[in-house]
């Protein structure tokens, strides 16, 4: 039934009357495995934030008689921040195209400005953060906070284990050059930064436009 | 410089907990002693701990399961003798404070070390062999999830001898769990012990979810797909989307406990309930992620021992699927007496009786599978049918905790422990244990001593009726759970015919041990030599027993279910041929990594570190981790290439013995 397959008419030996699909045809490549395992791993991590975007609905509003977002957010700076998040996925990009071209120069061009974008974002919200803290707005204040700062936390330490990440994938390029295993890793971390936009947006709108009113 | 801890850890003013611990510390200086004088660490070492064969991690993960079975069953004992006596003036042999640890312990070790380690380590065995691949998608990634889980392990086991563990119950709930009501390190332990261990099995879910959807033997379709496999896609996929809440949970229970949140406290406007919802949100999907994988063995074994392929495949799979879907939507039935409403309350219950549906289906299948056929009566099917009659009782009680009116009687009342453990001995421990019985062979290349293993059965299955009925009787008479210690006199006779199914347990348990030992001492006699003891019908009995570590010399072409009966169903002659015409090819199998266990050290020291507040110790585990990943990161070699004469000289033996000399 190998070469059947593939003219079109139906596999001799096919049971339920159900062609082969295309994932019958034996494993995946590598490549391909390695993605897929990378997405089913993104779910999850999004399943995660999901459990604490659940918990911040729900305790939005139980400030305790503490400061509520409306007092605390500042539009401005999470427009900023949100603007340096999403062109960092713009040069992060670049860097894959640059990767695809084996350009090195490019590579570690578009690396730089992603690292500077996302240091930049972190470096905002850790200001917001001390911002915060030195108004009284605690972790440990109320419900509302300890639920902000845990959903908005958890983002930023996912950036910051990204740069990290980032990092040590440009000490690979250089070390190792393009060899498969590098070109795959590197595949994956874009995965993980473009999801990390995903979740800001969402955060954006829940956290910092919802959570405002 | 050591935070919290101090000599005071030591429980020296516990007798039984002493005596525990020592037992505990003897047995492990004894293993590790028995280890060092025969000089087994260097094959230890290189065989076992570093290997990423997905075989060997399935069979550590087996043999820890068990080993955390005598555990957790030490603990059902202490409980059931305690309640046979504290009734009235007698205060019984166990304190408050201790008997709070051992119920804590003993559903926290059963679920996530006990349950959940067995099912992954008959995954791990089985899948890749059924689906005629090398190994999973990821091995140095699941060497590293069963050292993570080991860590667990490790961690609840080390709160025995270095403090206390939680008081909580199983699930930890708030406010009882907040540092202001459980000031101890118990929650602590609780806490990071399944915060390793859960990660551990996410990364173990994804991989064999990849594995299972992206790496089938060529032609195996999805609707040729062993229904094991089918059960496990569904189990990992429910681990995919399940365990992350489970760690955003404790992750914001942790943070109440440790930077004074108010996530699930009393005051500060937080919200217990909220823990109690999502606790269940993984819950729920969770028996479901134990119970799918056993079902699936179920069929194997049915279908196997029937001499017929599993009546209505297709329906099994929809029923599977459904299962799987709906088991994410009834979450809210573990505690209707919240107050949420009536019309909250009426669909969770509506939704949860649903799921007697496609469970009805599959019950229909196996005995329709069993009909005509002809039953041989090895162990595996013993299991099979014992769980059949048991699991259709629990379902019903379970239907019958469905319906909120009748559940806000029996809410954690005896009745629910009576009804949960009826699924999960009934469904789980039979079906593991099956699964035990019916791959053993395969692992080790001899056959488990029927005898024995049908003690074992018989003295599980009388033991769990004359241990959990009287629970259901006491449960309608309004006997709630965790009790220590009790006014009614009259509830003392059912608890007493309790303690001795108990005793019936503790049999079948020594009868397993038993069948263990006499099987290795008669291994010579018992030996597979064709790979196929049980005229199997899954790829798994085409390969050696033991399999080779690569499996399959060449992948096998796929082109029906039941792939391998349909291979044995044609002429001699023709197999013949077939084997002849063979061509190898050299294949890359992934070498061995130590990362896993090394993972799992910093893990541990991480661990020991958060629980007792030594922040050094903590930074120094986390920095040991990131090296350890670095140093993997950095590898220059993944993969040895085997020459296709060495497959070849295997693969042919095994042909030669079987396939050409032998009578299959």
């Amino acid at each position: 039934m190998t070469a059947t397959t593939l003219g079109g008419h139906e596999p001799p030996h096919t049971h339920h009357g159900m062609p082969a699909s295309a994932s019958a045809a034996g494993p995946a490549p590598k490549r391909i495995i390695i993605a897929y395992g990378f997405w089913l791993f993104l779910l999850s991590d999004i399943v995660m934030f999901s459990a604490f975007f659940a918990t911040f609905a729900v305790l939005g509003k139980a400030t305790a008689g503490g400061p509520t977002g409306a007092e605390l957010f500042d539009a401005r700076n999470v427009a900023v921040e949100t603007a340096l998040l999403l062109f960092s996925s713009f040069s992060c990009g670049m860097m894959s195209l640059a990767m695809d071209a084996r350009h090195r120069g490019t590579f570690y061009l578009g690396a730089a400005i992603t690292f500077i974008l996302g240091l930049g974002f972190l470096v905002l919200e850790m200001r917001e953060f001390a911002d915060m803290v030195a108004r009284g707005a605690t972790a440990d204040r109320s419900a509302f906070l300890s639920g902000f700062f845990t959903l908005v936390g958890c983002h930023g330490a996912h950036v910051a284990v990204g740069l990290l990440w980032l990092a040590v994938m440009v000490a690979q390029v250089a070390d190792k050059g393009w060899r498969a295993t590098v070109l795959h890793r590197l595949m994956c971390f874009s995965l993980f930064w473009h999801a990390l936009d995903i979740i800001w947006v969402a955060l954006f709108t829940i956290v910092y436009l919802m959570g405002a009113r | 410089m050591f935070g919290k801890l101090s000599w005071s850890a030591i429980p020296i003013n516990e007798p039984i907990d002493m005596i525990a611990s020592g037992l505990m510390i003897l047995a492990v200086l004894g293993v590790l002693a028995w280890v060092t004088v025969k000089g087994y660490w260097p094959y230890l070492w290189r065989e076992w701990l570093t290997s990423v064969d997905h075989k060997r991690i399935g069979v550590m993960y087996v043999a820890l399961a068990l080993v955390m079975l005598l555990r957790g069953f030490t603990d059902a004992v202490m409980m059931r003798l305690q309640q046979a006596v504290s009734v009235g003036p007698d205060a019984g042999y166990l304190p408050p404070e201790h008997y709070n640890q051992i119920f804590s312990a003993h559903g926290t070790i059963m679920i996530f070390f006990m349950a959940m380690p067995f099912v992954i380590g008959l995954m791990n065995f089985a899948v890749p062999l059924q689906l005629g691949i090398r190994d999973v998608a990821f091995p140095t990634l699941n060497s590293v999830s069963l050292w993570l889980t080991a860590s667990g392990i490790l961690l609840t086991n080390m709160s025995l001898v270095v403090g206390e563990f939680a008081r909580t119950g199983w699930l930890a709930y708030p406010p009882l769990s907040e540092l202001k009501y459980s000031p101890g390190v118990g929650v602590d332990y609780y806490l990071w012990a399944l915060q390793i261990s859960g990660v551990g099995t996410l990364l173990s879910g994804i991989n064999l979810a990849t594995t299972i959807l992206k790496m089938r033997a060529p032609g195996m379709s999805y609707m040729r797909m062993p229904v094991f496999c089918w059960t496990s896609l569904a189990s990992n996929l429910l681990i995919i989307a399940a365990f992350p809440v489970l760690t955003a949970t404790f992750a914001m229970l942790l943070l109440d406990r440790y930077l004074g949140m108010h996530f699930f406290t009393a005051d500060g406007d937080g919200n217990p309930m909220m823990y109690v919802n999502l606790i269940w949100v993984w819950g729920h999907p969770e028996v479901y992620i134990l119970i799918l994988p056993c079902f699936g063995v179920f069929s194997e074994v049915v279908s196997t021992f029937s001499g017929k392929p599993l009546f209505g495949y297709r329906s099994m799979v929809a029923a599977t699927m459904a299962i799987c879907i709906l088991s994410f939507i009834v979450w809210l039935h573990h505690f209707f007496t919240m107050g949420a409403g009536a019309n909250v309350n009426g669909f969770f219950g509506v939704m949860t009786m649903i799921i007697a549906v496609p469970t009805g289906v599959k019950v229909y299948n196996w005995l329709f599978t069993m009909y005509g056929g002809r039953v041989r009566f090895h162990a595996p099917i013993l299991w099979s049918v014992g769980f059949m009659v048991t699991f259709v009782i629990g379902g019903m009680t379970g239907v019958l905790l469905a319906v909120p009116p009748a559940d806000f009687i029996l809410h954690n009342s005896l009745f629910l422990i009576a009804h949960f453990h009826n699924v999960i001995i009934g469904g789980v421990v039979f079906g593991v244990l099956a699964g035990y019985m019916y791959w053993f062979p395969k692992a080790f290349g001899f056959t488990l001593d029927e005898g024995w293993g049908k003690v074992s059965f018989w003295c599980w299955f009388v033991g769990f009726y004359l241990a959990f009925m009287p629970l259901y009787y006491l449960g309608m008479l309004g006997m709630t759970r965790r009790l220590q210690h009790y006014d009614n006199p009259g509830w003392q006779p059912w608890l007493i015919v309790a303690a001795v199914g108990v005793a019936f347990i503790l049999a079948g348990i020594l009868a397993l041990i038993i069948q263990l030992v006499v099987s290795i001492r008669t291994r010579e006699r018992r030996r597979d030599r064709t790979g196929d003891p049980w005229q199997g019908r899954t790829l798994e009995w085409s390969t050696p027993s033991p399999p080779p570590a690569w499996n399959f010399a060449v992948l096998p072409q796929v082109e029906r279910e039941d792939a391998y009966w349909h291979m044995k169903r044609r002429a001699r002659e023709e197999r013949i041929a077939a084997a002849e015409a063979l061509a190898y090819a050299p294949i890359h199998m992934p070498l061995n990594s130590p990362t896993g266990f090394v993972t799992a050290f910093f893990a541990v020291v991480t661990g020991f570190a958060l629980i007792w507040h030594i922040w050094w110790l903590v930074i120094l585990g986390l920095v040991g981790a990131l090296i350890t990943t670095l140093v993997f990161a950095w590898r220059d070699e993944s993969e040895f290439e085997i020459a296709a004469d060495e497959l070849a000289r295997v693969d042919r033996a095994h042909h030669q013995a079987y396939w050409v000399g032998g009578t299959p």
